[in-house]
């Protein structure tokens, strides 16, 4: 079942084309990676898929609603998790929680169970009421990760999600992401790290505003002839022609 | 409304009161202003410092010499018998006025019924020269009246000058509304916009328009708070200036403070519309603090009379929404009028806050893009 599903998605500001034709589909339960260099026009495709922006001209479907005409159900199916970090640091851990699953709509007394259950499948019913301030980076990102699921989307978009976070921190983040595949949750991913790469399913990398290159991390190295992911970017972001924009 | 919007509300709470610094500003600076115009600045000039040059000595010039200093508005600090010192006085700033006594003051007074007497005043600071000089001629006019009491004169246009509203000249008439309409006015504008921003700035405002919240929902609940917060602020600045200042609410209570619950409106449109213009919650404050004191203290007719300024001028201070609320608050707090004479102020007020909230909804939207 695709999760989503976009043809020939176009966005221009005026005379640029952030995002050209893009045309892929992602599966139900897939770990995607969406690579990019800054400037590739990968913030701005995550954008429309997230009901954010509307495209310019073609169009598709995202959780199984309209990009175009359906964008407010699109955002009650979809979780997201921001680069600069989701949560606030002056709430409650608890409080962060109970939050987000306000503003999806979760019914205050089911919120209040659902809330405990996470905090303590993460184990931080001890720190619940601690300010999110207080917390170690790790945790947080752990916590904003299933604070980003708790509505239970089919689809979760994550940008840059591991960023400034240490190796083992990392790991752990990762296996959170494979327990929430393997319990079919969609995973769409940006990131800058090519070890990350290697993890999904298969992975996008955009170069230009167009798709240069879409497969499993294996396929593309065999393609690219390379050891790694990161030659493989390497070798695709050479012949890209934009820098980094805003 | 969902529970979304319920929920965001909740949380702009207790943005605000967690953070000590906004909320000392917020409820802190209304009372440190009420204080401070109340009771240390005041545009009457009283214990002005003047010396007395007498070059006649005589029983008339003391008892004017006593009157000055009896009154509370001069301190004589010295009388002279000659007038060599007082450019020295004046340069050192020891003295305001220096009133001069010719000789033979109360002789030619008696017999040629006309004497002279020269207020010399230290303009280099020119309103309070004009005033000190202004109260020295009306003692000099009493003392006269008294006088003329004792003789008949052919002719007399009495004058009667009845100061209305405000019979003693109390200049807290004056500030406490102009210190509602620029607290209001800074307050609600600057900290609404830096709180639409902060979101901007730390990345969560992304995460709150991915989600099923409208833009709507996430920006008035953002102003909720403020609007509360403001509310209070002017009560608190009404109770200060009722009982601290003795400054009396002649009109309406309630119209008082619906006609401020609409300008709280009209300020909140236009730290929305900030809001549209900074990425950075400095900049929003920046741009608060600057484009919007200036005019509100300039044109809102609290410092400086719009009569008095060229027509260009007093063309762009109908554009300024504080001079509409300062005319309000004086209107209902001081003159006690009520709606039917304020219903203009009132409309353009309205207008205002929806031509506003117009142009900063379609500012965001594009933003969005």
């Amino acid at each position: 079942m695709k999760v989503i599903e976009v043809k020939g998605l176009t966005k221009s500001f005026g005379q640029f084309t952030a995002v050209d034709h893009l045309t892929f589909h992602v599966l139900k339960g897939e770990i995607f990676g969406f690579l990019g260099a800054n400037g590739a026009g990968k913030t701005t495709a995550m954008r429309i898929l997230c009901g954010l922006l509307s495209p310019t001209s073609g169009g598709g479907t995202v959780a199984g609603y309209d990009i175009r005409t359906q964008s407010e159900e699109i955002k009650r199916n979809i979780g997201y998790m921001s680069q600069k970090f989701s949560l606030y640091n002056d709430l409650t851990a608890r409080e962060n929680i109970m939050f987000y699953g306000g503003l999806y709509d979760i019914p205050r007394k089911e919120l209040k169970q659902r809330s405990e259950a996470l905090l303590d499948r993460l184990g931080l019913t001890p720190y619940a009421s601690k300010l999110l301030k207080d917390l170690p980076l790790g945790w947080k990102q752990k916590l904003a990760f299933s604070v980003a699921i708790q509505h239970s989307p089919s689809i979760v978009f994550l940008d840059e999600p591991t960023g400034g976070v240490d190796p083992i921190t990392r790991r752990q983040f990762w296996d959170m992401i494979y327990e929430a595949a393997d319990r079919g949750l969609t995973i769409f991913v940006t990131t800058h790290y090519m070890d990350e790469a290697e993890y999904c399913d298969r992975v996008s990398i955009m170069v230009d505003g167009k798709i240069a290159a879409l497969d499993t991390p294996a396929a593309l190295k065999i393609q690219f002839q390379s050891e790694d992911m990161d030659e493989v970017f390497r070798k695709l972001a050479r012949s890209a022609v934009r820098t980094a924009d805003h | 409304m969902s529970s979304g919007f319920s929920a965001m509300v909740v949380k702009e709470f207790k943005h605000v009161l967690r953070d000590p610094r906004s909320l000392f500003f917020l409820l802190a600076q209304p009372v440190m202003m009420m204080l401070l115009f109340g009771f240390a600045l005041s545009n009457e000039v009283k214990e002005s410092r003047i010396v007395v040059i007498d070059q006649s000595e005589d029983e008339e010039t003391k008892k004017l010499i006593e009157r000055f200093d009896q009154s509370r508005y001069f301190e004589v600090t010295q009388v002279l018998q000659n007038a060599d010192p007082v450019s020295g006085l004046f340069k050192k700033g020891t003295a305001r006025l220096a009133i001069v006594f010719p000789a033979q003051f109360a002789h030619d007074l008696k017999h040629t019924h006309t004497s002279q007497v020269q207020i010399l005043a230290d303009a280099s600071d020119p309103n309070t020269a004009a005033i000190a000089a202004g109260y020295a001629g009306v003692l000099f006019s009493e003392y006269q009246n008294e006088m003329i009491g004792l003789i008949k004169i052919p002719y007399e246009i009495k004058i009667e000058t009845r100061m209305l509203y405000n019979p003693q000249l109390i200049s807290a008439f004056n500030f406490v509304p102009g210190v509602m309409t620029l607290i209001l006015m800074i307050l609600c504008a600057m900290m609404t916009s830096v709180a639409i921003v902060r979101e901007k700035e730390l990345g969560t405002m992304e995460v709150l328009l991915a989600s099923p919240m409208h833009p709507i929902q996430i920006v008035v609940s953002k102003a909720v708070p403020y609007m509360v917060l403001a509310f209070i602020d002017v009560v608190i600045i009404l109770l200060l200036a009722v009982f601290v200042l003795q400054v009396p609410i002649r009109g309406s209570l309630i119209l008082l403070l619906a006609e401020s619950l609409l300008f709280i409106c009209t300020t909140l449109a236009l730290g929305l519309l900030i809001s549209t213009t900074a990425e950075k919650q400095q900049v929003a404050m920046f741009v608060s603090l600057v484009g919007l004191m200036l005019p509100s203290l300039l044109f809102s007719g609290f410092m400086f009379p719009i009569e008095n300024m060229p027509k260009p001028l007093q063309i762009i201070s109908n554009a300024v929404p504080t001079r509409w609320y300062y005319n309000i608050v004086r209107a209902i707090m001081i003159k006690g009028l009520g709606f039917a004479s304020i219903w203009k102020e009132t409309l353009i007020l309205f207008g205002m806050t929806v031509v506003l909230l117009g142009i900063a909804t379609k500012k965001f939207k594009v933003r969005l893009q």
